[in-house]
């Protein structure tokens, strides 16, 4: 079919005279979503990145001073602070730990539960739900409790006496990274046991027949099949991770002694948003939207250049 | 039908152009609301007021509620509406009411430590006139009145003081056949004697968060946070004084009085809830903890002197907080406003709130008066009297405490990442690009 033919075609669709009209159609259609996208997505990046440029502190915000335009100054002064690229490398390990342990946890979870009988199914599903619909500020809280050195349970079961699990910079970041696997991976486990259940049971019996392994069956069988939803969860659980708050703003006291265990968005809201310099904190908020969008699109091409279709 | 799927693909271009025209036609700048006094001064209508809601509001609100009649019975045809708002979300609700001045209230009560910022973000009016004319002021304790200046301009009148002292527990240095400490260095030893005793004890529990517990070390021996008046702020955290304080107080955490493991992520509420549970022997608690720690298990066993300072029978100076009353530049009832803020804030007022919670007066007349109706508050009096110190008063000043300048300084000497001198230039640093980026 060529062009002609295919406008055409269009055109008997379409019911309608003329070539302009045909070439907007889609666009009409799109165009609710796109003004929603457009209002919900774009115009708030917009303004963030506006507002990244400029001086605008309360002071601007209630007309005590004029606002004034910067440059890329907030953008200056953020790459000038050397705190700024230590608490973004430990960002980067600490999300990268945390989105590996959460998948883990939660594909081996969703494997044992094809595996386990209704009750004991049921029962480790009630009790990941329950993770997951706590909020994050209890989550921590009562973890913080469990390893408190005075009165928590863990230091009496193991006996090791008073010990602070938030003094050490790495034994800090350890607490914090339970408590975000024990709050995130029932997602990835409700997800990819949904997808397992998916998976044609001929398949998983051919394999068995040829004589593979469960690790196996996993890596040649499930894996594959399960690619577009564990694409999902890897993506959202990197997003999650990185941007994680609460859980280091209450677990280490809004950053750890000294600061050792600040993490961006803390980082973000201490040293901006909390004292009202809106500028500098749009700054780091478009820092992290360029980070979060480099991860992801490389990953997504790196994905693609295996030569699998998304 | 292949090339018909195909064909909007060539349109994207154009409709990208036109879609991001639309986005610059229609974002403008950000937001920035006109706060400017609203010109007006009506004699009549309503006032709208913010006050901080107290755990126990109820004798608060009596209180308050007197003083309101007063006021209104001396200006008929006005009405207020009293609103109590939680501390904790303060800066929230303040910075909405700076951005929309309609629901902004007339008289607001604000910690002292934000008077500078409110002051640059353009949210208090300046009532230097009204304050040097009304009587009582003259009564108002130097220190207080520092903290409604800046540059020599009075943005609001003292409400209450709240000041710290040394709590320790009698029962245990009678026990240990000792006197309360009368030296810097006598509660240095003092606290190690009471950790060797009894190494399930703090002896003076500290915190590394704990900045107004730390400062009085720093004053006592001759340092200051930051030198300069007006908009020119020097950090002087670095100074040899103030090193020899950082050092002083540095020396507490470790294994012979309060393990830096525990003690180095401690906060103010921290130390006071480990000494009103009976884990330490001594604490820097203020006037406003008083109610705790009767609370806890120690009542009737402890007793507060002030903190001694470097010579024998010196006092370390304490930091002075409190909240003021203020009068927001918005308020179309200007005349008003500022009778019920001296309305609010005046001698009877006071007097009256530390008879219903415990609250100091900002009066050096008043304060002595209600000393002596309740004993306990004597040595928080002594200490007042003996010269209080206030934080810079610049708006850099609530960016350096939200991004825990000082106890990271604290911090990184207890965990022995830094010695004195490098955490203390470090400090300096940051608080003068603070100084240095307000202007």
């Amino acid at each position: 079919m060529t062009t002609q033919e295919a406008v055409t075609v269009a055109k008997a669709a379409a019911g309608v005279p003329g070539r302009r009209r045909a070439r907007w159609t889609p666009w009409l259609y799109l165009a609710p979503a796109l003004v929603v996208l457009g209002a919900l997505l774009v115009y708030p990046i917009y303004q963030l990145g506006l507002i990244s440029l400029l001086k605008y502190t309360q002071a601007q915000v209630s007309g005590g001073e004029p606002t004034a335009f910067e440059g890329f100054g907030n953008y200056t002064t953020l790459f000038a602070d050397d705190q700024f690229w230590q608490v973004l490398i430990a960002t980067l390990v600490f999300a990268a730990a945390c989105v590996l342990s959460t998948l883990a946890v939660g594909c081996a979870l969703a494997v044992l539960l094809t595996r386990v009988r209704a009750l004991p199914r049921l029962a480790l599903m009630l009790a990941a739900l329950g993770a997951w619909a706590t909020p994050a500020v209890t989550g921590s809280t009562v973890w913080l409790f469990l390893f408190d050195p005075d009165f928590g349970p863990v230091n009496r079961v193991l006996g090791i006496g008073d010990h602070s699990w938030t003094y050490g910079r790495y034994s800090a970041f350890a607490l914090v990274l339970l408590e975000v696997v024990w709050c995130s991976f029932p997602f990835v486990m409700v997800t990819v046991y949904a997808g397992i259940r998916a998976v044609p049971s001929e398949v998983l019996e051919a394999a068995a027949l040829d004589g593979a392994s469960q690790w196996r069956i996993w890596r040649s069988v499930l894996a594959p099949l399960l690619r577009p939803i564990l694409v999902v969860v890897t993506i959202q659980s990197v997003i999650w991770d990185f941007k994680v708050f609460t859980q280091i703003y209450v677990m280490t006291n809004g950053g750890g002694i000294a600061g050792q265990n600040l993490v961006l968005n803390v980082y973000a809201y201490q040293k901006a948003f909390a004292s009202s310099q809106y500028g500098l904190g749009s700054a780091i908020g478009v820092v992290m939207l360029v980070i979060l969008l480099a991860v992801t699109l490389v990953y997504l091409r790196m994905l693609r250049r295996q030569g699998e279709e998304l | 039908m292949k090339l018909s799927v195909k064909l909007p693909v060539k349109l994207p271009a154009r409709t990208a152009v036109a879609l991001a025209a639309l986005v610059v036609a229609t974002a403008c700048a950000p937001q920035t609301s006109g706060n400017s006094s609203s010109g007006k001064d009506e004699k009549t209508g309503t006032l709208r007021v913010w006050l901080f809601q107290e755990v126990n509001n109820g004798p608060k609100e009596k209180v308050v509620d007197a003083a309101v009649s007063t006021f209104k019975k001396a200006h008929k045809d006005t009405r207020v509406t009293i609103e109590y708002i939680p501390v904790e979300t303060r800066a929230q609700r303040m910075k909405a009411a700076f951005n929309d001045p309609k629901s902004a209230p007339d008289v607001i009560e604000y910690g002292n430590t934000d008077t500078a910022g409110y002051v640059k973000d353009g949210g208090l009016a300046d009532v230097t006139e009204e304050f040097t004319d009304w009587s009582e002021a003259k009564d108002t304790d130097p220190t207080a009145k520092q903290s409604v200046t800046v540059d020599g301009k009075i943005y609001g009148a003292p409400f209450f003081v709240g000041v710290r002292a040394l709590y320790y527990r009698t029962d245990i240095l009678k026990d240990l056949g000792l006197e309360a400490p009368r030296t810097q260095a006598e509660l240095i030893s003092t606290a190690k004697k009471i950790r060797a005793a009894d190494p399930d004890l703090y002896g003076l529990v500290v915190g590394g968060a704990y900045t107004y517990g730390a400062m009085p070390f720093i004053w006592s021996q001759g340092g200051e946070i930051a030198q300069g008046k007006g908009g020119s702020y020097a950090a002087a955290i670095d100074s040899a004084a103030a090193q020899k304080g950082i050092k002083a107080y540095t020396s507490l955490f470790g294994a012979d009085n309060c393990p830096a493991a525990k003690c180095a992520g401690m906060t103010g509420n921290d130390t006071v809830t480990a000494f009103s549970s009976g884990k330490a022997g001594m604490a820097i608690g203020g006037d406003f903890s008083h109610a705790a720690i009767e609370a806890g298990k120690i009542k009737g066993k402890y007793a507060v002197v002030p903190l001694p300072g470097v010579k024998p029978g010196s006092v370390a100076p304490a930091f002075a907080g409190g909240n003021n009353i203020g009068v927001l530049k918005s308020t179309s009832h200007r005349t008003l406003a500022v009778d019920l803020m001296e309305q609010l804030a005046s001698k009877k007022t006071q007097s009256e709130l530390f008879d219903a919670m415990g609250f100091l007066p900002t009066y050096t007349d008043v304060r002595d008066a209600v000393a002596k109706k309740q004993p306990f508050v004597a040595p928080f009096v002594k200490t007042l009297a003996s010269g209080a110190k206030f934080v810079p008063a610049s708006a850099a000043w609530s960016q350096i405490d939200a991004s825990l300048v000082l106890p990271t300084m604290f911090q990184e000497v207890i965990s022995g990442k830094k010695d004195v001198a490098a955490a203390s230039k470090d400090a300096a640093k940051k608080m003068n690009d603070a100084f240095g980026s307000v202007g």
